[in-house]
């Protein structure tokens, strides 16, 4: 697949955001770079402080000012750089090109409006429709979303429906503008297994029919596998491992992600032992290691990892890795530092 | 295409009634319903403003009326409460007075109240420096004793029953916007004002239709029960003659008029006092009642 420049809806270069708190300056996104082609699916992975979600408040410039703020790089929708857009453009941007869905069904609702106002108010913000045309239009949306009875749904209050049901009205608002790019950030997490894979299975099919681009943010390797055309895995506010969803699973290349995937219990396998663990933990946000930010967990680290920051570098397959294994300089080190036994 | 969900269905009650709004109100009242001290504060509220509005009708006599020969009257059947220094009858004075004080009580609530929300929202909202400024102005409202603050503004402004509303009010400016600045920082960190923004919703939108009617509980709270500190200042007021002036039923002008008299004419100073007692501690008792009500964490 050759992909020109015009094939890419989204591209993120370089992004960094800090938070500015008392403590210092954490980075929780550092040079990212990314790009969702037209109607595909990039799915981000990663474990909770990784900054993925960073990633998308980034992206629609939803950070909570002024502690956390955009201190470089390009985001890249549709050939314009959504970072230098003022809030008013950026107002029109959000929800009626690029929406996004959010973890908590049970609280991404407003409890005072019914699901139908909720649905209606969206469509008003962008489009000039009247009231009751935006209605039947949100009525529309909770039907496309498979809510049964929308006609009596749309005029109850979020309390009344289950989580399952109050996410699908939250797809339902966020696609009512139909906009080019969805976001959605965990959107199965809070929900019960059987659900999640209705959920999934609805914005999959959605996608397919209104050709919307997807970004899903994740820490679950299922739902990557199940949704996704491409993956980024993050780490520590930096993209790790960018590859195709097959490459990922079949040939992942980073520690980081080899770590992931054989931590994800499996049910083909007769598991005598423990999970596969990996070891340590995340490194504290004021005091990022020198080097590769995995390495003091990491198996395989040399002498250079802990002291160089790799970078991204492209391999043989065309994924993208940041780690010193693949790189000339590897072979030239000595031994593994950590010897986790 | 089909997605119908099968098992998500099951979760919802299917015996529920066709409108919403009905069902939410009706808990509410559910549970208004179950506290007896707050249905005692309704009643009194409920009894004074009937009395209040249709003074004219039940008032025995003119308030206004001298009847010097009858002067300082014990309770009879020809005057239930008795009459004042100038032969007046208290009841119907106190009747016509109660039209005075919850009128300023609730005029200078909603006056007070709506300044409050907006500043506080603001002031919550938007934070930095315009919180900072905010709260800090409130600070120093809120640093001196009401009825100073009151006392002052009338001072400045002349004794009457308008200037004593605005007074009032200025005082319900502070402790209004604090409330409200607590709960908009509480409200607008939830996800549904994240969604929100993120549809491209301009602050107005976001907060007059969002973020207002999801912290509208403790602000009604809060007026039922400054509607009674508003009248007991309004009536402190006139007591110290910077209020309602005499000769206006006013129930605080009532009782620095008898107080002269508390020796050899009591009532004068009781029927007053006691009526003031009594519809404070409505609006406290209903206030409290409708805390509890509004309060989802509370069970009972």
């Amino acid at each position: 697949m050759n992909l020109t420049k015009e094939d890419k809806i989204l591209e993120v270069k370089n992004l960094c955001t800090s938070f500015f708190t008392d403590e210092g300056e954490v980075k929780a996104v550092d040079g990212v770079d990314l790009s969702i082609e037209k109607g595909k699916t990039l799915g981000i992975v990663g474990e909770s402080g990784s900054g993925k979600s960073i990633t998308s408040l980034s992206i629609l410039r939803l950070l909570q000012e002024p502690a956390g703020r955009i201190k470089e790089g390009e985001v890249i929708f549709k050939g314009e750089d959504l970072v230098k857009k003022t809030k008013k453009q950026m107002r029109e941007i959000r929800g009626n090109n690029i929406s996004m869905i959010f973890q908590e069904p049970m609280t991404s609702l407003n409890p005072t409006l019914t699901c139908g106002e909720q649905i209606a108010e969206s469509i008003r913000i962008h489009q000039k429709l009247n009231k009751k045309k935006a209605w039947a239009k949100a009525v529309d949306m909770l039907k496309l979303v498979g809510i049964p009875s929308p006609e009596k749904r749309a005029k109850q209050y979020p309390f009344e429906l289950s989580g399952g049901m109050r996410q699908r009205v939250m797809i339902a608002i966020s696609l009512a503008c139909n906009p080019e790019l969805l976001i959605a950030d965990e959107p199965t997490t809070a929900l019960d297994v059987t659900i999640q894979a209705q959920i999934l299975e609805l914005i999959k099919n959605l996608q397919k029919e209104l050709g919307t681009s997807l970004m899903i943010i994740t820490h679950d390797l299922g739902v990557v596998a199940e949704m996704c055309d491409k993956v980024a895995v993050m780490y520590c506010g930096k993209v790790v491992e960018y590859a195709d969803v097959k490459t990922i699973f079949t040939n992942p290349k980073h520690p980081y992600t080899i770590g992931l995937l054989n931590s994800v219990p499996k049910h083909d396998e007769d598991v005598e032992g423990d999970l596969s663990i990996i070891p340590g933990s995340v490194p504290n946000p004021f005091h990022l290691p020198e080097g590769c930010r995995f390495a003091p967990r990491c198996p395989h680290a040399k002498e250079i990892c802990l002291t160089k920051l790799p970078h991204l570098e492209e391999t043989f397959d065309g994924d993208k890795v940041r780690c010193w294994i693949h790189s000339e300089e590897w072979e030239k080190q000595g031994k593994a530092v950590n010897a986790h036994e | 295409m089909d997605h119908q969900p099968q098992i998500e269905t099951m979760a919802v009650n299917p015996a529920r009634p066709e409108n919403s709004r009905a069902l939410r109100w009706k808990s509410f009242y559910k549970k208004l319903a179950k506290n007896k001290a707050a249905l005692a504060g309704a009643f009194i509220i409920l009894v004074f403003a009937l009395l209040a509005i249709f003074a004219p009708l039940i008032a025995p006599h003119n308030p206004s009326t001298f009847d010097l020969p009858n002067k300082l009257q014990p309770p009879s059947s020809d005057n239930w409460l008795g009459t004042d220094d100038k032969g007046r009858d208290i009841l119907s004075r106190i009747l016509y007075g109660s039209r005075i004080s919850l009128v300023v009580g609730i005029l200078s609530t909603i006056l007070g109240a709506l300044v409050g929300i907006i500043l506080g929202i603001v002031s919550g909202y938007y934070g930095k420096w315009v919180d900072t400024l905010i709260m800090r102005i409130c600070d120093v409202l809120l640093a001196f004793p009401g009825i100073l603050l009151a006392l002052a503004i009338v001072s400045v402004l002349g004794a009457s029953t308008t200037n004593v509303i605005i007074a009032v009010a200025f005082y319900a400016i502070p402790t209004f916007a604090r409330i409200v600045r607590g709960s908009t920082l509480t409200v607008k960190k939830l996800e549904y004002i994240d969604a929100i923004k993120a549809m491209g919703a301009r602050d107005t939108r976001i907060i007059f239709r969002h973020i207002l009617p999801n912290i509208m509980s403790p602000i009604i709270v809060q007026s039922t029960l400054y509607i009674a500190s508003a009248i007991i200042t309004a009536s402190a007021l006139s007591f110290l003659g910077m209020g309602t002036k005499p000769p206006t039923p006013e129930w605080g002008t009532m009782l620095a008029q008898g107080r002269s008299y508390v020796a050899q004419a009591p009532h004068l100073t009781i029927f007053p006092g006691l009526v003031i007692l009594l519809v404070v501690v409505g609006f406290n008792l209903f206030g409290d009642g409708l805390r509890d009500a509004l309060d989802p964490r509370s069970k009972k």
